[in-house]
């Protein structure tokens, strides 16, 4: 399903198109790009496209982003993500930079934005504590003033990626007498810091994507503040706006449905009663990525005409997420036996794993996929969020 | 991809919906359809003077050129509405395959009365054991000089007691089971020897069971290529999903507004329906599910209008998937009215059964799956 482009826009596309396949990086094509990469291999495509002035398709002209109209911005992202490339890591680029270019100072945008572009720093998300889950406004870390400083203490954890991150954007409580929203600030901190230890937290399919951070007497200089003390929570939700848009990845259904298919052939006698009923699902899922493909078409061909999409977001998140899972589950299943087996501790990657190559990301996908209902707030979250801001309830 | 109507359309849509609001609200449908004939011929005249009945067909047949998109619009208002009158019956199916497969003669003999709001017609293609596959024709249609002779029994023959011509598939070869050797007559209803036993439909229409014995056509009566009725069947139908999706899309919408209005007011425990979390979220997948259904409505009467390859398949896709997304709003639309959702004297209930109705009809989500998952 194609948007009916514009010529210009049709030789954009093919520019995009002709770009990656030239350019994407032979090494970052491994079984399982999010999680058998280093963080130079990961970088290398980021580096890529920062040369090519297409690292930031959502910022403005002015701070590095390429100008590009919502059009080329979809097809961009319908391009990358078809060819299955590795996206630049978004706490970074998609999240903290739009923070910082729309709330922080003149010293914090030439500080911070250029790093961000290039890849030199890395940032993750301090957002969830133990206690918090989704509920974000429970933060309890601290920062409390100390001349030009915070002085911070408290655990953050489910923060991806912090093994190799230079910084760390933090949600911190300014004001404990302040109710749930009230008193939370936004605060940049240096991963380097004293006081900042970073403990991994394998999950159920055997990566390490995740960590705790703990922050004890960390002194975080205060023009390391975005925007006003206490003010940070409407930061925070215009992050989590940006968090929410791309999160239908139809591309990323669509090249996993293909792989379903070709196993379910290769693995699955036709007479089998099995058969039937794997190529039933797969036409239910089938159309269900149609579908919310046609949405997001949509959706970006009223954002063209400048109707704002409200908080449509979650139905992409919620639905990009669903589908994605249940062909991870369908994948697990058509491999059969072989589902017993999983690599373990990828970036080593020497293990002995059995069966053929198809399955062999299948048990670690099907597992590691459920976190995509639950990150980015829940799925029930997000059916919160619209029953709220659409339905009216 | 997003259809941003032109204003030709708008001004279709915008007359059609006052039309209704003033003439077809829910308790003069009610009234329509317990009266004996089951539908209004006042309702359909009022429809053809609007232009609804010549909407669709090209110029070049004398029409308005509006093409599967102007069918897209009239089928949502009309599902919201519940219009019961025959505008699939007459204009999509049997003005569709005349467009289609007619003789320049038969263009000229049938289509201006159609797009006058002049005749009605219906489409007698299901026998008793057929299913939803047009190949499963046991009629026969023997030819005899000038005409043909036509024996057998057609099945659910939506809108034929209202019906003054009939579209009717017959076999004049091969074997009951096979593609080829299928063709399509035009025949009079009143015809000598052709009888109709009426009945009610689940959703307020009237169909019948047709019983052709020794029925006599005249042979400029048949409609397409002889022995090829099976292909311009498959042609129609991917248009008649294209406005079925639209009904339903429009039935839904409405489903989906009176059930969150209604839990809005209704009051259990002290407190809103609507301040209940699972019937909040409950509702959320209502709404997604109408979105996705709009949005691949649009895109099968998108590509239909444009001619893209595939059309058919994707015509079944969305004949599933709007049709599973349909029964769930409509299921879901009588649970969270409670008791009240039971009650013939609400709307919602109709809305159900016209759903349950167009979910039968050129075939259920499950058949519509298969065959997107086999093409």
């Amino acid at each position: 399903m194609e948007l009916s482009l514009s010529r210009e826009d049709a030789a954009f596309r093919d520019e995009v198109r002709a770009f990656i396949a030239e350019n994407y990086p032979h090494e970052m094509r491994v079984p399982n790009p999010e999680t058998d990469l280093t963080k130079d291999q990961m970088l290398l495509w980021h580096r890529i496209l920062h040369k090519k002035g297409w690292i930031a398709p959502l910022w403005p002209k002015e701070y590095g982003g390429p100008g590009w109209s919502i059009t080329r911005r979809f097809i961009f992202e319908q391009e990358t993500s078809r060819a299955g490339t590795l996206p630049p890591l978004a706490f970074s680029v998609t999240m903290v930079g739009p923070v910082i270019y729309t709330f922080g100072n003149e010293a914090q945008k030439k500080k911070f934005l250029p790093r961000i572009l290039s890849g030199k720093d890395w940032w993750c998300q301090g957002y969830s504590e133990p206690g918090s889950g989704s509920d974000l406004a429970s933060v309890r870390t601290k920062a409390v003033r100390d001349g030009d400083h915070y002085i911070v203490n408290g655990h953050k954890t489910w923060t991806t990626l912090a093994q190799h991150a230079d910084w760390i954007f933090c949600l911190v409580r300014t004001d404990p007498a302040a109710k749930a929203q009230a008193g939370i600030s936004f605060l940049l901190i240096d991963m380097k810091s004293p006081g900042v230890t970073v403990r991994p937290i394998i999950t159920i399919d055997g990566s390490h994507e995740v960590n705790d951070v703990f922050l004890e007497d960390v002194r975080v200089p205060a023009e390391n503040l975005i925007g006003e003390e206490n003010k940070g929570w409407s930061y925070a939700k215009f992050l989590l706006g940006n968090e929410r848009t791309s999160m239908a990845s139809i591309g990323r259904s669509t090249r996993y449905l293909n792989r379903l298919k070709q196993i379910v052939k290769s693995e699955i006698s036709a007479d089998d009663p099995a058969f039937s009923e794997f190529i039933r699902e797969i036409a239910r899922v089938e159309l269900d990525v149609l579908a919310l493909e046609a949405t997001e078409l949509r959706i970006v061909a009223q954002m063209s005409r400048g109707i704002e999409p409200g908080p449509v977001a979650s139905l992409f998140k919620i639905r990009g997420t669903e589908i994605f899972q249940r062909i991870t589950d369908l994948t697990h299943q058509a491999i059969g036996n072989y589902g017993l087996a999983i690599r373990e501790h990828p970036i080593s990657a020497n293990h002995f794993m059995p069966g053929p190559d198809y399955g062999h990301t299948a048990s670690e996908k099907y597992m590691n996929s459920r976190k995509l209902s639950i990150y980015g707030g829940s799925n029930e979250i997000q059916r919160n969020i619209i029953a709220k801001a659409v339905l009216g309830l | 991809m997003d259809i941003q109507l032109t204003e030709e359309q708008e001004l279709l849509r915008g007359s059609l919906q006052r039309l209704l609001r003033d003439r077809y609200d829910f308790d003069a449908r009610r009234k329509i359809v317990a009266t004996d004939e089951g539908w209004s011929r006042k309702h359909w005249s009022a429809f053809a003077e609007l232009g609804l009945c010549a909407a669709p067909f090209q110029e070049s047949s004398g029409g308005l050129g509006g093409g599967p998109l102007a069918t897209m619009i009239v089928m949502r208002e009309f599902g919201r509405n519940l219009v019961v009158e025959p505008f699939l019956e007459t204009v999509v199916l049997a003005g569709g395959l005349i467009e289609d497969v007619g003789s320049q003669a038969q263009h000229d003999a049938f289509l201006p009365q159609i797009m006058a709001g002049e005749s009605i017609w219906a489409l007698a293609w299901a026998e008793g054991c057929s299913r939803y596959d047009f190949n499963n024709v046991a009629t026969t249609a023997r030819r005899q000089s000038e005409v043909y002779v036509l024996n057998g029994t057609k099945a659910t023959v939506i809108g034929a007691p209202w019906a003054d011509k009939l579209i009717v598939s017959a076999r004049t070869s091969g074997e009951p089971r096979d593609r080829s050797g299928v063709s399509l007559f035009v025949v009079d209803r009143q015809s000598a020897n052709l009888h109709l036993q009426s009945f009610k439909t689940i959703d307020g229409r009237r169909a019948a069971e047709i019983t052709l014995m020794n029925v006599q056509v005249p042979a400029s009566q048949l409609l397409g290529t002889e022995g090829e009725g099976v292909a311009a069947l498959e042609a129609c139908r991917d248009r008649a999903i294209a406005a079925l999706c639209a009904e339903a899309v429009g039935a839904m919408s409405e489903l989906n507004s009176v059930t969150l209005e209604y839990a809005k007011t209704r009051k259990q425990f002290g407190v809103a329906l609507g301040t209940f979390q699972v019937l909040q979220h409950r509702m959320v997948d209502m709404f997604i599910a109408l979105e996705e259904a709009i949005s691949l409505t649009q895109h099968l009467n998108l590509s239909l209008a444009t001619g893209e390859p595939h059309g058919s398949k994707l015509a079944s896709g969305a004949k599933s998937k709007v049709g599973y997304a349909a029964r769930f709003i409509a299921e879901q639309a009588i649970q969270l009215h409670g008791g009240m959702g039971m009650s013939d004297e609400l709307n919602v209930g109709h809305y159900f059964k016209r759903i349950a109705s167009i979910n039968v009809q050129f075939g259920d989500p499950t058949y519509h799956l298969m065959r997107y998952a086999r093409s």
